[in-house]
């Protein structure tokens, strides 16, 4: 069960494993995420499937290591099984065509972002990508996005891949130049809250997949709610996509930083158990 | 062969044994007996660990209060128990000191004594019933400790009774969710033959009974051994799957599946819509007590962190609120308070729960109702902003409305904030199932008798359809869901649809 058959680092910090999870793999669709737990002592942490392969029976997670969990996940090798995972869970992505659909993937963001990109291009709209990260190292799956793309656009905060700038800048030369009907941001909180500000300000309905603290991932404890539209959801089970021009950005930010002293220290801790 | 339940009641109240036990003690001493106290750890050591509060009645003890009961010719207390334990017997049975013939009583009709034994309501069920409560006024025979008593019995003496099965019959039915409902409804199901497996969606079994009830009340340890006596009796038990996702109730049809039981559980918890009540350090009790119960967030080793709050409101005046606010108080909280919208009176939470809560330290502030909550710059809730209320007239539940005082808000300073409001319905199965029949609560319409929904072969039981209930109400529903399912797949055989896997 749950078998890591590959394993690959796609930059220092990002690991991509291929996990056996046959049934997942056949439900899963674009949007969809798992929650996965490593050893008895584990947390539960949600992540989006980046790609399935049904007929292998195989699901695909992009992980960047930023803390306990996510480094046990990376220290797990070809032939090591993820203790429990659950899926797939949340709604799926709406794909359908628009037109023009202009992509926006921050970081690790871009492997969630993966699939619609795919499924935007298979519905037959014009897909415009934006991947951005502050580094080349941290752009990923850039090979797999561009025969997907009719354009795809590199952003880096230090100019060391593609043009030196912020996501946001790429995607409003886009905007400025042509009609875009839907756009999608999937990235950290913050950028999420910035390109969402930009597709305002130009009205172009935009959706954000958003990255809550979850607990069950099943609509049970309600730790990853939202304001959206001034009513609360849940993540979880109403989500993760919304209509980004919703979404109460500042208390998303807030909200992820809840245990962000507990985890710094759980991470030293770890650090220095290993 | 006795015709009917009270026939049947009277044959086995008319064993030799039976009338000889009754003769041997007159009526008048029995009722002279002072009902046992159920023994309680310490209020000041149980609110520093996570030790069971009720400690267990002793063997003479049991006896004792075995022998209060009259051993009724019309015992009006089986009348109050949701799955129809034969209770005069497995007394009659302790008062006998044979614990064993005590526990198989119990385990014919109930699937988790230990469980039921510790977290029931008898007060209101079968001991409000009892004899001595209508017409002696007198305090009831402790049922519930005389249940839980024999269950422990049995599960420390390392004998345990595997319920009888009948021979399978091979025709898979599936239970979907592992909690009180699902468990009760499996158990039967296993009994009548049938090749059950129960789906659960997290990664450990027992729903509620894991996550929700601490270890306080209900270790966990006792819900594994109970799981474990079904898994002998033939269930198969599968987790992390999550029906209506991984797989839908079609696709497990095509699978064999030939009926459902949906037990799925209480959901999304219900918040108050009050300005800050999303800010850090305020949360559902569900998530506290997963964080705190399933998670063993409390525990250095454990990877899955938790608020350790100093000063703890929790809003809501349930036996969840008193969960929450008593696992706060263990988990270093100086000050552990309820605040609640009616008066003490009018708590729905059992008399046991708030004595025990109030032995331990928690402060009970009454007809208060927060309205909004206060942080500091990091978005970290430092206050929450209460109104005093009165009491109107009586509401749909008859209990009397709150009513809000104006003028009358004050603040308490605060650092965790646990909302126990109620929950609604796990949407996740009723989203699955395009046409099945919702109330107006969201929970699964289903016909009183059978538990059958409007899809044929779907049944349900427990919060999903009660919306908020007890454990025992939940095993009363899957109870009657096996039978209700046990009629349906016999209507299928006798149209040849059935279909046998082993064939």
């Amino acid at each position: 069960m749950n078998k890591i058959v590959e394993k690959e680092y796609l930059s220092e910090k990002v690991v991509k494993l291929v996990i056996e999870s046959p049934r997942i793999a056949e439900k899963r669709k674009a949007g969809h995420f798992v929650i996965i737990k490593i050893g008895e002592k584990g947390e539960r942490i949600p992540l989006t499937i980046s790609t399935a392969d049904p007929e292998k029976g195989t699901i695909t997670l992009i992980i960047q290591k930023v803390g306990v969990t996510s480094h046990k996940v990376a220290a797990l090798n070809v032939g090591d099984e993820i203790t429990d995972i659950t899926g797939p869970l949340g709604k799926p992505t709406d794909i359908e065509k628009v037109g023009t659909v202009l992509c926006a993937g921050g970081g690790v963001g871009i492997a969630p972002l993966f699939p619609i990109i795919e499924g935007m291009k298979k519905a037959g709209n014009k897909v415009i990508s934006v991947l951005a990260a502050r580094s080349k190292d941290l752009i990923i799956l850039e090979n797999e996005i561009r025969p997907l793309s009719d354009e795809l656009i590199i952003m880096t905060d230090d100019g060391s891949c593609g043009i030196k700038g912020l996501v946001t800048q790429g995607m409003e030369d886009i905007i400025k130049r042509e009609k875009i009907d839907l756009s999608i941001t999937i990235g950290p909180a913050v950028m999420m809250k910035d390109t969402s500000l930009l597709t305002k300000k130009y009205n172009i309905p935009t959706f954000a997949s958003l990255n809550s603290i979850m607990v069950d991932g099943t609509g049970m404890c309600g730790a990853c709610r939202v304001s959206v539209g001034g009513e609360t959801k849940f993540v979880c089970v109403d989500g993760p996509e919304f209509n980004a021009h919703e979404v109460d950005f500042d208390e998303l930010l807030m909200r992820l930083r809840a245990y962000s002293e507990k985890e710094k220290s759980a991470y030293e801790r770890y650090l220095q158990n290993s | 062969m006795a015709e009917t339940l009270s026939d049947y009641l009277k044959q086995q109240r008319d064993e030799a044994w039976r009338v000889e036990l009754r003769s041997k003690i007159k009526a008048k001493d029995r009722t002279s007996i002072e009902r046992v106290q159920m023994p309680e750890e310490d209020p000041d050591i149980r609110n520093k660990s996570h030790i069971e509060v009720n400690t267990g009645l002793s063997v003479e003890q049991a006896v004792t209060e075995a022998s209060r009961c009259l051993d009724c010719v019309n015992p009006t207390c089986m009348e109050g128990c949701p799955v129809g334990i034969n209770i005069p017997k497995f007394i009659k049975y302790i008062e006998a000191k044979d614990y064993n013939a005590a526990a198989i009583t119990l385990k014919e009709t109930n699937t988790l004594p230990a469980v039921c034994g510790r977290v029931c309501p008898q007060e209101v069920q079968c001991e409000a019933n009892c004899f001595y409560t209508e017409k002696l006024k007198l305090p009831a025979i402790a049922i519930g400790n005389l249940e839980r008593f024999v269950a422990d019995m049995e599960r420390t003496s390392g004998i345990i009774n595997i319920p009888e099965v009948q021979e399978k019959n091979f025709i898979k039915v599936a239970v979907i969710g592992s909690g009180p409902a699902g468990l009760a409804a499996a158990a039967d199901l296993a009994k009548f033959g049938y090749d059950v497996t129960v789906f659960e969606a997290l990664h450990e079994f027992g729903g509620v009974l894991k996550y929700g009830i601490p270890e306080f009340r209900l270790p966990n340890s006792i819900v594994d051994t109970e799981i474990a006596i079904l898994k002998k009796m033939g269930v198969n038990f599968v987790k992390n799957f999550i029906v209506g996702k991984i797989a839908s109730i079609d696709d497990l049809k095509k699978e064999g599946f030939q009926a459902f039981f949906v037990g799925s559980g209480a959901g999304l918890p219900r918040f108050m819509n009050i300005p800050g009540e999303n800010y850090i350090g305020i949360m559902s009790s569900n998530e506290y007590l997963t964080r705190v119960n399933l998670m063993n967030a409390a525990k250095d080793d454990y990877d899955t962190p938790v608020e350790l709050g100093k000063k703890v409101a929790v809003i809501g005046g349930g036996n969840t609120a008193m969960d929450s606010v008593r696992t706060a108080k263990r988990l270093g909280a100086e000050k552990a308070m309820i605040i609640y919208r009616r008066s003490l009176e009018e708590m729905p939470a059992r008399k046991e729960e708030i004595k025990h809560a109030q032995e331990e330290g928690v402060e009970f502030i009454m007809l208060t109702n927060p309205v909004s909550y206060i942080a500091d710059v990091n978005g970290r809730v430092t206050r929450v902003v209460v109104q005093k209320m009165g009491l109107g007239e009586p509401d749909s539940s008859g209990r009397r409305r709150p009513m809000p005082i104006e003028g009358s808000e004050y603040e308490i300073d605060i650092d965790l904030a646990i909302v126990s409001v109620g929950v609604s319905p796990n949407p996740l199965i009723p989203q699955s199932i395009k046409s099945l029949n919702m109330t107006k609560w969201e929970t699964i319409l289903v016909d009183s008798d059978t538990m059958e929904s409007n899809i044929s072969g779907v049944f349900a039981g427990g919060d999903i359809v009660r919306g908020g209930a007890t454990v025992i109400l939940a095993m009363g529903d899957g109870r009657k869901a096996a039978s209700g399912i046990h009629k349906y797949i016999k209507s299928l055989t006798e149209k040849g649809q059935a279909v046998n896997m082993a064939q």
